[in-house]
């Protein structure tokens, strides 16, 4: 099964419609909720930095019947430099991101934390593209 | 106490409920108070009670992923009509206090509501 949603830069009303989505197709096909908490967890967090970050975005996700892989791909001012990024508590996020609680440099090592591979590119001024895969068991 | 009926949480801190209302009979076993959603997203608990004075679209949202069923809004922070239809969608209760999340979270500690950690 293939899904495909899009995301667009400071729409904020939307983030968390594809890990929405996702959860309820998750559900449906029994995966352990443990499981499916981890997953939307991750995905919410990604959606929220493209939204938070990028200009636009969208999100690419397969499932099978062992696994969920992610992808999110967009347009926007990508990450300098990635180590930095991925550490607790680095954000350059805005006050309107703030404003809408997050932007506390917890994202990227969030997603870290509830997925099994995850897998971050960047060229500045050109993008980003995560890639985050889950096993069901 | 270790679980704590909805309905004495909003007793406790004077909340009025603003969806939920049938609901009322869930039982939380702990509580977690934060203006940080990510800090709500790396719970890993059920029938856990949020307080928070962020009141947007993302609070629910972070709810729904997190498995959190209620959310106590305080300071007065009032509910929009679209968290509220979000919120329908998702079985949860909302509530809402006029008291300080200071307050708040002294009354629900102090009748033994757990806290997450």
């Amino acid at each position: 099964m293939r899904f495909r949603y899009e995301l667009e830069g400071g729409n904020f009303s939307r983030a968390g419609y594809a890990s929405s989505e996702i959860k309820k197709t998750l559900k449906q096909l029994s995966v352990d909720p443990k499981i499916i908490k981890r997953i939307v967890v991750a995905l919410y967090e990604a959606e929220v930095n493209v939204v938070a970050h990028a200009w636009r975005g969208e999100v690419l996700a397969e499932v099978d019947a062992e696994k969920i892989t992610i992808e999110l791909k967009d347009e926007g001012p990508g990450i300098p430099d990635i180590p930095l990024a991925m550490q607790e508590g680095y954000s350059t996020a805005s006050a309107a991101v703030r404003e809408m609680g997050f932007g506390a440099g917890m994202g990227l090592p969030n997603m870290k934390k509830n997925v099994d591979e995850l897998i971050v590119e960047s060229k500045v001024g050109v993008g980003t593209q995560v890639y985050m895969l889950t096993r069901f068991s | 106490m270790r679980i704590m009926k909805i309905q004495q949480v909003k007793e406790l801190t004077a909340a009025n409920v603003v969806c939920g209302a049938a609901l009322l009979d869930k039982e939380v076993s702990s509580a977690f108070a934060s203006d940080l959603m990510s800090d709500v997203l790396t719970l890993d608990c059920n029938e856990v009670l949020l307080v928070t004075g962020l009141c947007n679209l993302q609070t629910i949202r972070t709810a729904e992923m997190a498995e959190v069923s209620c959310i106590l809004f305080v300071r007065g922070k009032k509910v929009t009509p679209e968290m509220i239809e979000l919120a329908e969608e998702n079985q949860m209760i909302l509530l809402e206090t006029p008291y300080s999340m200071y307050r708040t979270v002294g009354l629900l500690y102090s009748s033994d509501l757990r806290p997450v950690y």
